[in-house]
């Protein structure tokens, strides 16, 4: 890891050193605007600086905050995050062959990961092979998750901690679209190195998808041998919006060593849904996903891990004000709200036939100033709602979030 | 600038107003965890990583969990320090008599009925008698534990010399070798009084602490090292010093506060509580000696139990038991915090040993042997003073 931290080091120092020489040879890579982009685009459509006709072009964005939060009037007093800092680096090998990677610093260097490496080969706009670290398409925020895109500080619980937040495993696969005037279809399908038995032993306590990243073996080799397939479907008419499907599921547990018998097969399964819109005339963006997981736990095993789990959020961004303000050319002021709630364990207790609680809720009104479409500036409140697994009265949690989030 | 001055001010009556609106903290009395007043601060160091060994460690196969279990974590089965929920109701078999359990070979004495993927767990023998035992509430345990011997025998009254239809008499237990008798522990043919359990079988904290990492979550201790699994003496997975961590947060958790003290009803019900002979077993005052915790010495509480035995009758008899108990005495479980119990059993209660009664009313009805003539007289009031009685018990 440390010479990776060398190396972006020394890109970045070599971008300074350009830059010093001479500006105008830096310049921002243009976004595709003449189409419809869709979530699957998200990767790509970033901004990047390139300096020159050097085919490498590298961005980023860095997002920090500080935090005021009280669980049931107890409180740990204010604290600074630096939640994390994402380094972008592609690059145009040929035509059609591209190559990007996401390296992401979260919590200072707590977390250090690649996110996403792959390279991309164009045979056709149906037909573009995709392999190395890819993000798993399941649901719509684990492929469109930069920071400053949003107006909240903290991810959606469901598309974090429900789904495998930014959920990156070694596979290839396949994408493609097809691009009408007014409507554009997509697909993406993928197999890769797949979950692991974490998922139902772990910290948090519950059936949790995203410990499967506890592996540290995962980008060197399957847990079990069995892949996992991911596959989206998504479909954006101009006039409504896009609507996207996504699945991703396979075996979990480590059903077999040295050709000996250790368990039956056990899946665990995903599906989601999202759907993102704009609302002409009053240009109220709405965007939400709700997800479903499946887990084959052992009957024999403890019920604190649920075989079915649901879950989702919706964002509704209002634009107030957008004119030049500050000095900033195209700054806009946003007010917005979130609603998500996450029924970890969706069941009954076989002891008494009582409802499995375990389930969370959380409402977040918040402010927003843009001083351009890449920079936000938000203020959060958040409130939320914790039942344990037995439905005892709910711990409640109250945030006052202030952060800045930007693209560089 | 006006713009700027604007956005400063808003700023700032937020930050202002950020303790209006964050969630406020629940009444003390509300409430069954928390320290007990008076610790030190290097106590309260201990308190806190008890705390966070009993309440956030959780155990999985990766750090030990089973392979034979009941629950993965201590607060699965005390959640919020209160009593549990039939979740994690423990089964117990095998014993029926002070001659020990017969069954130790077939798993006994508690069944582990979950396992890890890929493991079996325990099915109950065909024809053994056998207890469900829910998990008690955790609070107060360090004044209950420093009660003296003397103080628990002169509660006793096996011979019923008083003639109150009432008995009472301590379990006499083998004391493990890693526990450490009391000071003045008063010993009867080289047995001690228990006064933990739902029979009185553990001797203290730490026997009652190592038996559930060892019987509940299939985790060994250097005290209770042998793996209920295999039944081979293993490496521990925990240290000593986290066991002794959970015990000191055992032992420093707060007594309930009783709630509505000065209600009309509720005075009213506690007099007629008494005058029915509930508080023949359920004392309402104990005392504890001296503590090498200070804020435990020589202190007066109200937890409403004798810490004895007493014959509940066949209806409460399992055909099973611990210690010198017989299979129809149970100890006098003590009343306070009950009227909270449903916060910690979601929103339900599940009452006596094993959960049976789910109200407070079904409980006093369940009493029978030496509870019977309370329970008689309990029926015998007045709706409204029986609605009393309910209102004194939830007020504590």
């Amino acid at each position: 890891m440390k010479h990776l931290i060398t190396i972006i080091f020394l890109i970045l120092s070599a971008q300074f050193s350009f830059s010093q020489i001479d500006t105008s040879k830096v310049k921002r890579t243009p976004t595709d605007t003449s189409k419809m982009q869709l979530n699957l685009d998200a990767v790509y459509n970033r901004p990047f600086l390139q300096y020159g006709k050097i085919p490498v072009a590298i961005g980023g964005y860095a997002e920090a905050n500080t935090q005021y939060a009280v669980t049931d009037g107890v409180t740990e007093g204010f604290s600074f995050q630096m939640r994390r800092m994402t380094l972008f680096l592609s690059s145009s090998i040929h035509r059609k062959i591209k190559f990007l990677t996401e390296i992401e610093f979260e919590d200072g260097t707590k977390e250090i990961n690649i996110e996403f490496a792959a390279l991309d080969f164009q045979f056709h706009h149906l037909l573009n092979f995709r392999g190395g670290i890819i993000m798993n398409p399941i649901g719509a925020f684990n492929q469109n998750h930069d920071g400053p895109r949003w107006e909240f500080i903290d991810r959606p619980i469901s598309a974090t901690q429900l789904l495998p937040s930014t959920f990156s495993n070694v596979g290839f696969g396949f994408y493609g679209k097809i691009y009408k005037p007014n409507i554009v279809w997509a697909y993406e399908l993928y197999l890769t190195n797949g979950l692991n038995d974490n998922i139902i032993g772990n910290a948090e306590n519950k059936t949790f998808l995203p410990a499967a990243k506890l592996n540290p073996d995962r980008f060197e080799e399957s847990f079990n041998g069995e892949p996992l397939t991911s596959a989206k479907t998504s479909f954006r008419y101009r006039k409504i919006g896009e609507l996207g499907l996504s699945y991703m599921g396979g075996v979990y547990n480590k059903f077999q060593e040295d050709d000996l018998v250790l368990d039956k097969k056990r899946r665990a399964d995903v599906i989601a849904i999202d759907f993102n819109t704009t609302i002409p005339k009053i240009n109220t963006v709405i965007t939400t996903e709700f997800a479903w997981t499946f887990v084959d736990v052992p009957d024999t095993y403890t019920q604190q891990f649920g075989k079915k789990q649901h879950g989702g959020f919706i964002d509704i961004v209002q634009p107030i004000i957008k004119k030049k303000m500050f000095g900033f050319e195209k700054a806009s002021f946003n007010a917005a709200i979130r609603a998500e709630y996450v029924d970890w364990n969706v069941g009954t207790f076989n002891e008494t036939g009582g409802n499995i609680a375990d389930e969370i809720f959380a409402i977040v009104p918040a402010i927003s100033f843009r001083t351009s479409p890449q920079t936000v500036l938000r203020l959060n409140y958040r409130y939320e709602w914790r039942k344990d697994i037995l439905g005892n009265p709910a711990s409640r949690t109250g945030a006052i979030q202030f952060g800045v989030s930007s693209y560089f | 600038m006006k713009k700027t001055l604007f956005a400063v001010v808003v700023l700032l009556l937020v930050v202002i107003g950020c303790k209006k609106i964050m969630p406020p903290s629940p009444k003390d009395d509300e409430l069954l965890d928390g320290p007990v007043e008076g610790l030190t601060t290097a106590e309260t160091q201990q308190f806190l990583k008890g705390d966070v060994a009993f309440n956030d460690d959780i155990f999985t196969p990766q750090n030990g969990l089973g392979p034979i279990f009941v629950a993965n974590s201590c607060g699965s089965c005390h959640a919020g320090d209160g009593k549990g929920h039939p979740f994690t109701t423990l089964t117990r078999f095998g014993q029926v008599d002070s001659t020990g359990n017969q069954w130790l070979s077939f798993g006994a004495p508690q069944l582990q009925n979950r396992a890890i993927p890929g493991y079996t767990p325990e099915a109950l023998p065909s024809g053994v008698g056998f207890s469900k035992i829910l998990p008690p509430a955790n609070t107060g345990l360090g004044f209950l534990d420093a009660v003296s011997d003397a103080d628990l025998i002169a509660m006793s009254d096996p011979t019923d010399a008083n003639a109150d239809g009432i008995s009472g008499v301590p379990n006499w237990i083998n004391v493990p070798s890693y526990c450490q008798l009391r000071a003045n522990a008063i010993s009867q043919g080289g047995k001690y009084i228990g006064r933990f359990g739902k029979k009185g079988a553990a001797y203290d904290l730490l026997q009652q602490t190592a038996n559930a990492y060892n019987q509940d979550m299939g985790i060994n201790t250097s005290f209770e090292p042998y793996d209920t699994y295999s039944k081979l003496e293993v490496d521990p997975e925990v240290t000593n010093n986290t066991v002794h961590d959970v015990v000191f947060y055992l032992k420093t958790l707060k007594v309930p506060i009783q709630r509505n003290q000065n209600d009309g009803d509720v005075q009213s019900g506690k007099q007629l509580f008494n005058s029915i002979g509930c508080n023949k077993c359920h004392k309402e005052e104990l005392k504890t000696t001296a503590s090498p915790i200070a804020a435990l010495s020589n202190k007066i509480f109200f937890p409403y139990t004798d810490l004895l035995l007493h014959n509940m009758g066949s209806g409460l008899d399992d055909n099973y038991t611990e210690g010198s108990a017989k299979t129809y005495e149970w100890k006098t479980p003590a009343l306070w915090g009950l009227g909270l119990s449903k916060n910690s059993q979601g929103g339900n209660y599940f009452l006596m040993h094993d959960g049976r009664a789910t109200s407070i009313e079904q409980a006093i009805l369940l009493h029978g042997g030496e509870g019977q003539q309370s329970n008689t007289n309990y029926q015998n009031l007045s709706e409204s003073d029986k609605q009393k009685v309910i209102k004194f018990l939830e007020s504590l």
